[in-house]
């Protein structure tokens, strides 16, 4: 197994194939939480640590159970109520084993059922075709981790750029979601220019 | 409400898109052609209507605090009916459509109105309110889909406009997306203006 394929996928899922700007993956939270830095750093943490776990959970479950009693059909059912009952689970973990923490992430860990990156990465990790692959499930592992850091990065941006904007003379009819449509724009196409990476 | 009111506010007053922001995901994704937003309406929209009508019919059996995954089960059900059939009988439109029809069980219109309005009124009220929530949906998809399809491949319902014309491909990728519905929300944000 080599080091540069693990590489390779990290990059380009962080990068090139960044889910919020170029696969249009999770605006609601994108848009919802990036008023302020901190709350976009303690969504964007939440967000990486149930992205990693849930896709290992559900490429198990569909590689080991889907799989043998041909029961794929099953697959949104499944991946959904996976993803739900894991975020419940982290929730109740973190609130007794670091309060502190539960303090800082705790309102964003419920927001992240209905953020639709995260179902997003176990499909596509389904239909990356990583369940026949060798290591498939170290692979998909480091797409969830990946995903999830890009969409921490794209939200961060955001919110460094929103936070601008309040002092900023707008029009008053571009006030609100157009002017933040606008700059998530503005973002994606200077995130474009990623995708003429070569690795 | 009249019933024909709980039809209409989707279409402005409440329009799941352009005013609540909800569901933005698949909207922004897939309006790179009509064709695409056309299907993925029809695929929403029915998801939506029946889903509406199985949360209002359940509505007093549910406890309260699991309410939430029931809904969610009850939608994915659709969901997967819904993929199946477009795998069988339309399976060009399940390729160019591909993660984002597993994705309408995350469409928050779907999940909120569930919990918004089909959980505390009655069947017929359900289902007017899905199909116009859903043509409002299909709207804004529409109209999203008229602009980016024109400006980034010059071609509409997949037939070429202008011969000779580069078109501008990044209207097709994401920045494009993201600045057509930015202009959209503006002009709606400058008739709303004028008329209050």
């Amino acid at each position: 197994m080599e080091i540069k394929v693990l590489f390779t996928i990290l990059i380009s899922t962080i990068f090139i194939n960044n889910y919020v700007l170029s696969q249009m993956l999770g605006l609601c939270p994108f848009l919802g939480v990036s008023k302020k830095t901190d709350s976009a750093i303690g969504m964007g943490l939440a967000v990486i640590f149930v992205m990693t776990l849930a896709s290992f959970f559900t490429f198990i479950i569909y590689k080991y159970v889907l799989v043998p009693y041909e029961i794929v059909y099953l697959r949104t059912v499944s991946f959904i109520l996976i993803i739900a009952s894991l975020v419940q689970l982290v929730e109740m973990i973190i609130e007794k084993v670091s309060p502190a923490l539960y303090q800082s992430l705790g309102i964003f860990l419920p927001l992240i059922t209905t953020n639709c990156a995260v179902l997003g990465v176990a499909v596509l990790n389904i239909n990356s075709g990583f369940v026949t692959a060798d290591f498939g499930l170290i692979k998909s592992v480091i797409q969830g981790f990946g995903a999830g850091v890009g969409f921490t990065l794209a939200l961060l941006l955001m919110s460094g750029i929103r936070e601008r904007l309040e002092l900023a003379d707008i029009p008053k009819n571009l006030q609100g979601l157009p002017v933040t449509f606008l700059t998530a724009g503005l973002l994606a196409l200077a995130f474009l220019g990623f995708s003429g990476m070569k690795i | 409400m009249s019933n024909f009111q709980e039809f209409t506010k989707g279409l402005w007053k409440k329009n799941p898109i352009l005013v609540l922001a909800l569901g933005l995901c698949p909207t922004l994704a897939v309006t790179t052609s009509i064709s695409n937003a056309l299907w993925m309406t029809l695929a929403a929209t029915f998801v939506l209507v029946c889903s509406n009508i199985f949360v209002s019919l359940v509505k007093n059996f549910v406890p309260s605090h699991i309410r939430i995954p029931i809904f969610i089960t009850i939608i994915a059900s659709f969901v997967t009916i819904v993929e199946l059939t477009l795998k069988g009988f339309q399976p060009e439109v399940y390729k160019s459509l591909g993660i984002f029809i597993p994705l309408i069980v995350v469409n928050c219109i779907i999940l909120g109105r569930a919990e918004e309005f089909a959980s505390k009124n009655g069947v017929a009220a359900s289902i007017l309110d899905g199909l116009g929530m859903g043509l409002g949906f299909g709207v804004a998809l529409f109209i999203l889909a008229f602009f980016r399809e024109s400006l980034g491949a010059n071609k509409l319902f997949g037939l070429m406009l202008i011969p000779g014309m580069e078109p501008s491909s990044a209207m097709i990728l994401a920045p494009g997306a993201f600045i057509t519905i930015s202009m959209m929300l503006w002009v709606m944000n400058v008739i709303n203006s004028r008329k209050g």
